[in-house]
């Protein structure tokens, strides 16, 4: 697919320079009919502003919630979700797929 | 991902230029590659390949799996001349999301009537292309059949290093429109990289069955490698 959504980067990277700690959560994997292909991502801040999208608004909720982790901590994450997934995560894509979100923060 | 990174990955995008990030998904590391030096890289044929599909995805190798992360800019489709096969040209060029604008000096055929939607540049080509940033992302059209605005529109496309570039009209015209654009400069390696008759051969009669062949040999080249390319043409 060719990107359109991209300035979302741009807000990460002025987010940054505004002082804020920032984080980017990406599409890394997918699996079934899931709602948005590989390379998407999220960017989020510390006040648990974000934009962009990983899943169409199924997981970002979660995906905020462990964002906020990363920035304090700096160490990347991998998350999953998936409808058939019964590991730590409550939330899941009602359209069947698995997807794999790697976190990281920005800085 | 390092801010470096974020930087130069956000100034390569404002220039139109495809990076890739690849990241070591277990411990974070990464690093990006531009396109002008994926033929340097260790992983070049990984690269290559994803950046040619446009596609992110994951590469597995000595026992490290990494995400190589594409960021190709939107094409652009520049169609010179608001004709008939340019009236369904431009919405299914656009369904396959291509920017599209439509250039013809002819204000009669330039019209928001004709064009709901559409970018449209009712000036001729020297006025009109400069400000489009005609680019190597971009597949560029000339179907007006006029010497006039074709020729000066097709060689601003060779400048520009085009994708795709296609010339309405048959062998004949475009013999004649070799000549002519040879008297004005254009190298044979210039005029060989235009796609005339125009489109992939399927027998096309109506505009919008144009379009179809037109659209089609622009996403063959755009996704075949350079071999297959040559036996689709």
């Amino acid at each position: 697919m060719l990107n359109r959504d991209e300035d979302i980067l741009q807000a990460a990277e002025t987010w940054q320079k505004q002082g804020h700690g920032v984080a980017l959560a990406t599409v890394v994997e997918t699996w079934g009919s899931a709602p948005r292909p590989a390379g998407s991502s999220l960017v989020i801040n510390d006040d648990g502003t974000f934009l962009g999208s990983v899943s169409g608004g199924c997981v970002e909720g979660a995906v905020v919630t462990e964002a906020l982790d990363v920035i304090a901590s700096g160490q990347p994450k991998m998350l999953e979700f998936g409808v058939a997934d019964e590991t730590a995560w409550n939330v899941g894509l009602s359209c069947g797929g698995t997807i794999r979100v790697f976190v990281e923060k920005v800085g | 991902m390092k801010l470096e990174i974020l930087k130069e990955l956000n100034a390569e995008r404002a220039a139109r230029r495809p990076v890739i990030i690849v990241t070591d998904t277990a411990n974070g590391e990464q690093r990006l590659v531009k396109a002008a030096d994926i033929a340097a890289d260790p992983l070049r044929a990984e690269l290559a390949k994803q950046l040619r599909m446009g596609k992110s995805g994951n590469v597995e190798v000595a026992g490290k799996k990494l995400f190589l992360n594409v960021y190709a800019p939107t094409a652009k489709l520049v169609i010179i001349g608001a004709v008939h096969i340019s009236q369904a040209l431009a919405p299914l060029a656009r369904s396959l999301d291509y920017d599209v604008t439509v250039v013809d000096p002819r204000t009669a055929f330039a019209s928001p009537e004709r064009f709901p939607d559409v970018p449209l540049v009712a000036e001729w080509p020297d006025v009109a292309l400069p400000p489009l940033n005609v680019d190597h992302y971009t597949a560029f059209v000339a179907v007006t059949h006029d010497p006039k605005i074709d020729d000066p529109a097709l060689l601003h496309a060779f400048d520009r290093d085009c994708f795709y570039i296609g010339a309405l009209g048959s062998r004949k015209t475009h013999a004649k429109r070799a000549e002519r654009l040879r008297a004005q400069g254009a190298k044979d390696s210039d005029i060989a990289r235009i796609h005339a008759p125009i489109g992939l051969d399927i027998g096309a009669v109506s505009p919008s069955e144009i379009a179809v062949a037109i659209m089609a040999e622009i996403t063959a080249q755009l996704r075949l490698p350079p071999k297959e390319k040559e036996e689709a043409a």
